[in-house]
């Protein structure tokens, strides 16, 4: 098992340090897809963080065995497998999300974090240290996402975690909200924002012109 | 990595034992979870019938559809009420050729292929199944919009035709669109309006966005943006309010077939 202070940078340098969205822009498009409502982006978090944690974890177990020529089919097999567990076992347990997230649970098959640090870590790295970095990702990815869902539900629907902050006008309160928020494309502008804001505070990620 | 890796009969031995791990992990986790999943389909079926009468209120789901709900088998054809059928599931019924029919091009108006010979009702009684006080029948519809099949909930007033709720539960149209069916400022449209007009016939009639007249008893807007599912919901209401739908049954309603009971 590596060191404490290697942990610490695997664990927590893709939060800020290199962010699979700001920095890598991996896994956009499920950013843009389930950031409306932050339950929901939550539980995908969860999902994700799982998946890429095991899936690390599973393919650095075997990264001694996988034929190079059939690699990335290898990597695609244990993660589909994971992500229909994860889908299983959402529609068990926490029915109603399983039905908002719908496809998008098993659209984490090709989500590019997942892969991507599979390829990148999991296949020279041992396993133990694999599955840290998955967490790493996976807290990375959550706290872009429950940034992104926070400034939408908050800005969109005047609530949090389905708690009215910002009571709407049509309830009888003083917030119209802004309903450029709920659609797709804002998200776009707020991840945008923040790959800005993450730059100018940490300017070595400024990529050369 | 030893190039040994790259041989074909260790590729072929790491892939196909690798198959097999994942395919045992994964029906091992399916057939385990089923029953919950059951469960919690039942549950939710339970839930939208409840909301599409207005009586959900509260997280006490199964109680309160214990309390008021009736559920019934009806014969579309004859329109009338059958005892349950032995392992009754009206999803596997509608396209099992034992228990449903082959529609012709002419009748499938729904484009749903087949339709079950029995289908569910849902019976709501505001004070209690005891109270035998009927307020409201609940029909099963489903038709094809855009890209998917639209699975809803039709709540009629005790006459069977006034149209006192309407609740599309299940649907994979284009969301903020055609998955606006699901909204419930479109779908409160429906309340009050007639499903049947005074001949019996199909009389609804989803138009385009803004041109529903407000006085018309028949008339709703269409969705804008989503013209193919606003036909779909169209259809949907022609075919199973039509003769092949539960026209048969309503008529039997509308001749007192419930009051008695």
């Amino acid at each position: 098992m590596a060191n404490a202070k290697e942990i610490k940078t695997v664990l927590f340098g893709p939060v800020f340090a290199n962010n699979p969205i700001a920095l890598q822009v991996l896994g956009i498009c499920s950013a843009l897809a389930v950031t409306t409502k932050m339950d929901k982006a939550l539980v995908m978090c969860i999902a994700l963080t799982l998946v890429t944690a095991f899936s690390n974890f599973f393919i650095s177990l075997i990264r001694n065995h996988i034929p190079s020529s059939v690699r990335i089919i290898v990597q695609m097999t244990i993660i589909a497998s994971l992500v229909i567990v994860v889908d299983q076992l959402l529609k068990a347990f926490a029915y109603d999300v399983a039905k908002e997230l719908s496809v998008f649970v098993g659209l984490i098959i090709t989500n590019c974090i997942v892969m991507g640090r599979a390829e990148a870590y999991a296949m020279k790295s041992a396993p133990g240290i694999s599955f840290l970095d998955g967490i790493g990702n996976g807290l990375g990815y959550s706290a872009v996402l429950m940034t992104v869902a926070f400034i939408r539900e908050l800005g969109g629907s005047g609530t949090v975690f389905g708690f009215e902050i910002m009571p709407l006008v049509k309830d009888g309160g003083w917030y119209q909200p802004m309903g450029l928020l709920l659609m797709p494309p804002s998200a776009f502008i707020i991840i945008a924002g923040l790959i800005w804001l993450l730059r100018t505070y940490r300017t070595e990620q400024v990529e050369k012109a | 990595m030893s190039s040994n890796n790259d041989s074909i009969s260790k590729t072929l031995i790491v892939v196909i034992s690798l198959c097999l791990v994942c395919a045992v992990i994964v029906s091992t986790a399916a057939v385990q979870l089923r029953p919950q999943q059951t469960a919690n389909k039942l549950l939710d079926s339970q839930k939208n019938v409840l909301a599409v009468t207005g009586l959900l209120s509260g997280s006490n789901v199964s109680e309160l559809y214990g309390k008021h709900i009736e559920e019934r088998f009806v014969d579309l054809d004859s329109g009338e009420f059958v005892a349950k059928p032995a392992k009754y599931d009206y999803r596997k019924f509608m396209k099992d050729p034992d228990h449903s029919e082959r529609l012709s091009g002419e009748e499938d108006l729904a484009s749903i292929k087949r339709r079950a010979n029995i289908a569910p009702v849902y019976l709501a009684y505001e004070k209690g199944v005891a109270s035998g006080e009927l307020t409201a029948i609940v029909l099963p519809v489903h038709g094809y919009g855009l890209w998917s099949t639209m699975h809803a909930f039709l709540a009629l007033g005790p006459d069977g035709t006034t149209i006192k709720g309407l609740n599309y539960y299940e649907q994979g149209e284009t969301a903020g669109l055609g998955g606006e069916v699901q909204n419930p400022k479109w779908v409160k449209q429906f309340e009050g309006k007639k499903l049947l007009d005074a001949s019996g016939e199909p009389a609804i009639k989803v138009v385009k966005p803004g041109n529903a007249s407000p006085e018309s008893t028949f008339e709703v807007d269409g969705l804008s943006g989503a013209t193919l599912t606003s036909n779909g919901v169209q259809y949907t209401f022609d075919f199973w309010a039509g003769a092949k739908g539960f026209a048969p049954f309503l008529a039997k309603v509308r001749d007192g077939a419930l009051n008695n009971g």
